[in-house]
């Protein structure tokens, strides 16, 4: 493995954060601007949601579950198990539904994106389409980070809705627990600040997952090996982000509804 | 497009327009981290004419169709392209200025997902005020051009290497650009395909009289174009007659450790003393 200086590796890291900021900045900035691309954002959500509704929907349910069954254990020894469907509602409506969502969608599209952009990259695609006079930031990038956007938001009301009822199904069938009170718990304790702090975070982790996606796609270099590493680099960077970015919008969301 | 080319019984006699430059390189030089590509390149297209790039790999030939685009920016030099300094154009003007010039890549760079149809009416496609009627018209009279109406919704996965090639011309063509820029359009080819594509330029050129760059490491190709006619009553190329073939408008340009070593017509090349040209033609 070539070794590379402090100085080359601090300039390519800066480098790479300002390729970056200025993809994300002008895939939001060609929004208001002509020509857009509607046509591409349909198929791109088609693409991305539909195409992961399946995993969203295994995700959530099952998450839901084991969180019943894994809490179940500690509540009744306070004899407080009738309190497991606001448990499974906060965890799953403030957490759990968004970030796992998240990543699921992450490790599928922001891999998905990087490696069709890359090949594009390779190939000479993105340059023919430079010289097409086509702007591939407003073409390929744009859609994508509108359509996850707007996708990973009702994957993660989904996800939410689908924990929910593998929570209840575990705590009904398991653990016999009365299915009207696990809901009516679930949704008394509820509040707007839960639902609105666990439905910001799906439009920030949409955002990350397909600029991240796009940027590493979009700066591979080196064939088909480089289209590879691109793809391993998206998902790391976006599910790493995806962690980060859902801590500090916690804490930051929490001191805004005054959460102790 | 236009019409069909009405049939012409004369070799071309048109000589470029040699005051109206269509493209300029200054003085241009580019480096590649610590490696210079080009140094102090300057060179005219006039207006009509075909300009042919050699040199050995590297030294450049398909940067300098990158710098005229505005795909890639000099480290300093000027580059004019009908009539604007590209080194200094933003990126929204440069994809306007764009729209007028052609380029056919080495590997032809067809968008894969798409099929031919869409490859080819793309830039049609983009500008969004074609009908569907003018769109495919438009698209089939390009392909027919380069004589490959059945592959319309072919892939180009589904298409052989000069397929690909001749339905990248096709792409380049259809909104009729005043500049074409060829990299490497036979590189690859066998030498039967190759002399099909060679024809299509050679067509290209005296049927449209655009202004062309080619890049080439096919020397015979370029001889051939300048000793050659398209003939539009038979629909095939021709030779010229001996005396005839300083009308072409077809100029050599030579690279040579970044600089550029030649830069003359047909006969100024074969009459050349200096001992890497020499060597080069050979």
């Amino acid at each position: 493995m070539e070794l590379i200086s402090p100085t080359e590796f601090a300039k390519e890291t800066i480098q790479s954060l300002q390729d970056y900021s200025i993809l994300a900045g002008r895939s939001v900035s060609n929004l208001f601007r002509y020509p857009r691309y509607v046509a591409d954002t349909v198929q791109q959500a088609d693409l991305i949601g539909v195409g992961s509704l399946p995993i969203v929907v295994l995700t959530g349910f099952f998450t839901g579950a084991v969180l019943a069954l894994n809490s179940s254990n500690t509540l009744e020894r306070f004899g407080s198990l009738s309190l497991l469907g606001q448990l499974v509602a906060i965890g799953m409506v403030r957490e759990l539904g968004p970030v796992l969502t998240g990543l699921m969608v992450a490790g599928r599209n922001s891999s998905g994106m990087a490696s069709e952009l890359g090949s594009m990259v390779v190939t000479e695609q993105i340059d023919a389409m430079r010289a097409l006079g086509t702007d591939p930031v407003k073409k390929l990038v744009t859609p994508r980070v509108v359509s996850t956007v707007f996708m990973l938001f009702f994957l993660t009301i989904i996800s939410d809705l689908l924990g929910l009822i593998g929570g209840g199904a575990v705590a009904v069938v398991l653990l016999g627990l009365d299915s009207h009170q696990y809901w009516s718990t679930a949704w008394q304790i509820l509040q707007f600040q839960d639902v609105f702090m666990g439905l910001v975070k799906p439009v920030l982790f949409g955002f990350i997952i397909a600029t991240v996606g796009c940027h590493y796609g979009i700066s591979a270099r080196g064939g088909t090996q480089g289209v590879g590493r691109a793809t391993t680099q998206a998902v790391v960077a976006s599910s790493v982000l995806i962690l980060l970015v859902d801590f500090f919008a916690t804490k930051f969301l929490m001191a805004v509804f005054g959460y102790r | 497009m236009a019409a069909p080319p009405t049939a012409v019984e004369q070799p071309l006699n048109s000589s470029p327009d040699t005051a109206s430059a269509i493209i300029t390189f200054e003085n241009v030089a580019i480096a590649f981290e610590a490696n210079s590509v080009l140094d102090g390149v300057s060179f005219r297209l006039a207006k009509g004419e075909t300009k042919a790039i050699f040199g050995v790999a590297g030294s450049g030939k398909s940067t300098i169709l990158k710098l005229a685009l505005g795909l890639l920016k000099p480290d300093s030099g000027s580059i004019y392209v009908l009539g604007s300094d590209v080194t200094r154009m933003p990126e929204e003007e440069l994809f306007r200025l764009r729209r007028n010039i052609g380029m056919v890549f080495q590997e032809s760079a067809l968008f894969d997902s798409l099929t031919v149809r869409e490859n080819v009416a793309f830039r049609l496609m983009e500008e969004h005020d074609v009908s569907e009627e003018d769109l495919e018209s438009r698209v089939r009279e390009a392909l027919s051009f380069v004589e490959l109406e059945h592959t319309l919704d072919m892939f180009p996965s589904e298409l052989s290497g000069g397929m690909r090639r001749r339905v990248a011309i096709a792409r380049a063509i259809i909104t009729r650009p005043e500049i074409l820029l060829y990299d490497s359009p036979t590189g690859g080819l066998d030498p039967v395909t190759s002399t099909t594509i060679i024809e299509l330029i050679v067509k290209q050129r005296d049927v449209y009289k655009t202004s062309s760059l080619l890049v080439s490491h096919r020397l015979q190709d370029a001889f051939t174009m300048a000793t050659h006619y398209f003939d539009r009553k038979s629909n095939h190329m021709k030779a010229l007659p001996p005396g005839s073939r300083t009308e072409i408008p077809m100029t050599f340009l030579i690279l040579h450790n970044g600089k550029v070593i030649f830069d003359g017509d047909a006969q100024e090349l074969a009459a050349s003393k200096d001992e890497y040209i020499r060597e080069y033609i050979s």
